[in-house]
């Protein structure tokens, strides 16, 4: 049985379509990302896992429990994007707070080293730099040792440096049996992390596999490219009929 | 599960007390205007009835900015940002998270109380039974009830920018014609007659009942209003909330 999944899932904001029913499954122990366009769904997939809007039509489960339930809450852990943290406390208090609200959480010692920030835990989160914030955000979702993972852009904004850093601390939590849910704008992200695919545009998911599958899916007769990821994902979405210029929006 | 509410708590009063914009607003702005409308424009003979009338309605404007800064600005910012999204898809009891705010945001018009209490005993020629400086505290402090309630219906409509400004632009009139900054009797007789739209007005009512200052009505019909008040804020924040859920995502 899929950890998290969607089982012919609609969802209408108003007149506009966001997800034309879509079907998606993660399996335990797996990275699934989730890569598509500006607009695709993906967030909107994401939101709906985690309980913080509502499917017009179809399933959503964690774990056989309602994305909103408390059961479902217990299980999972999220790093959302987020514009604003409040920025006037410390790390250790940020970490200790998450960690009450779940009822086997990690040791605060054990959460400081899963996100490697060992030497910060009394500073202020507004002295941070961007790549110690969202590792703070990432020690928030693992804080409570979940069994699943929701990874929206983890990594966006960040420097090279600081991206291979929060990989690392991602591959730590899929090696430690967890599952992952990862949605990226980066391909080589999901080139470098994932064990599945799936590409999404346009509300449906239009390709999924293994990422070894993916750019063989991707590769068009006419291709150009170099067989990488980018070129298969561009030629997906491309078939899928969206003009180039949309794409690299 | 109460180490929960405990450490929402303390890391919310952390957060504020940290914040400048919050604690400088907060403490600053009552105790500036009770210095020069309570203290320095006040006569100096003895105990008056105005120097009592004074600490009460200043003892309502604290609370009142403590508590719709800490709930209007405070809410804007963590909803409009995504902060109260993370809290939402963690575990957290959404219950804890109003709760903190509240018990801290009236913790902090408490201090100030306190704080305008001690300056006018001092420099105010305060003085009052035990009881009914007990009295007068604890109705403040019980009154920011329906002003946390209306800083939840403005931390669910503004955005996060614009919330300070709408705030202040709520916070200051509401404070004047509700007859906290200058006695009630000094206002102009149309915002006399508008005062009772207002919940300050009530609020200041109540406190003033208990100095035996002369006020209109009873306390209980102020304290009616006051419920009142906070029912019709409570569900146009509620109807926001539900409202601002369905925005569209990508």
């Amino acid at each position: 049985m899929p950890v998290a999944e969607l089982q012919n899932v609609r969802k209408k904001y108003g007149a506009v379509t966001a997800l034309h029913g879509i079907d998606l499954g993660i399996e335990r122990g797996e990275l699934l990302a989730v890569l598509g366009p500006n607009g695709a769904g993906k967030t909107t997939a994401v939101r709906i896992l985690l309980g913080l809007t509502e499917q017009t039509s179809g399933r959503a489960a964690i774990f056989g429990h309602g994305p909103a339930s408390h059961a479902a809450k217990l299980r999972r852990g999220a790093m959302l994007q987020v514009a604003r943290v409040p920025e006037t406390i410390r790390v250790r208090e940020h970490i200790e707070l998450f960690s009450s609200y779940y009822r086997a959480p990690l040791k605060f010692e054990q959460t400081i080293a899963a996100a490697g920030l060992g030497g910060v835990e009394k500073r202020l989160f507004g002295e941070l730099s961007g790549g110690q914030k969202q590792r703070v955000l990432f020690a928030l979702a693992i804080c409570g040792n979940p069994d699943l993972l929701f990874l929206d852009e983890p990594t966006v904004g960040l420097d090279v440096e600081a991206r291979r850093g929060m990989w690392k601390h991602i591959r730590g939590f899929v090696a430690g049996g967890g599952s992952v849910l990862l949605t990226t704008h980066y391909l080589d992200e999901a080139d470098a992390l994932a064990d599945r695919i799936a590409v999404i545009d346009g509300g449906r998911i239009i390709a999924q596999g293994t990422p070894a599958e993916i750019k063989r899916l991707g590769t068009s007769p006419a291709g150009s490219g170099s067989g990488g990821l980018e070129d298969a994902f561009l030629s997906l979405i491309r078939q899928n009929g969206n003009s180039i210029e949309e794409v690299l929006q | 599960m109460m180490r929960v509410y405990w450490l929402e708590a303390r890391t919310e009063f952390l957060k504020l007390a940290r914040m400048r914009s919050y604690s400088l607003s907060t403490i600053l702005f009552p105790l500036m205007f009770y210095c020069f409308f309570g203290l320095a424009m006040a006569p100096h003979e003895g105990t008056t009835p105005m120097a009592r009338y004074l600490i009460a309605t200043y003892g309502a404007f604290a609370i009142m900015g403590s508590t719709l800064y800490a709930f209007g600005v405070g809410i804007a910012v963590e909803r409009g940002l995504g902060w109260l999204e993370v809290k939402r898809s963690s575990p957290m009891p959404l219950g804890a998270y109003f709760l903190a705010k509240g018990a801290v945001a009236m913790a902090f018009g408490a201090i100030v109380i306190l704080m305008l209490f001690a300056m006018g005993a001092v420099f105010g020629h305060v003085r009052m039974a035990p009881a009914q400086w007990l009295l007068t505290f604890g109705a403040l402090v019980a009154g920011a009830i329906p002003f946390c309630v209306l800083g939840l219906t403005i931390g669910s409509l503004a955005g996060p920018n614009s919330a300070p400004a709408t705030v202040n632009m709520i916070y200051m009139p509401m404070a004047f014609c509700g007859g906290l900054w200058i006695p009630f009797d000094f206002l102009p007789k149309a915002i006399q007659q508008a005062a009772p739209l207002l919940p300050s007005y009530h609020l200041a009512q109540i406190a003033l009942a208990i100095q035996n200052a002369p006020v209109q009505g009873t306390v209980g019909g102020h304290a009616a209003a006051l419920v009142a008040f906070g029912l019709i804020f409570l569900g146009t924040a509620w109807v926001a909330q539900s409202r601002g859920r369905e925005k569209m995502y990508g």
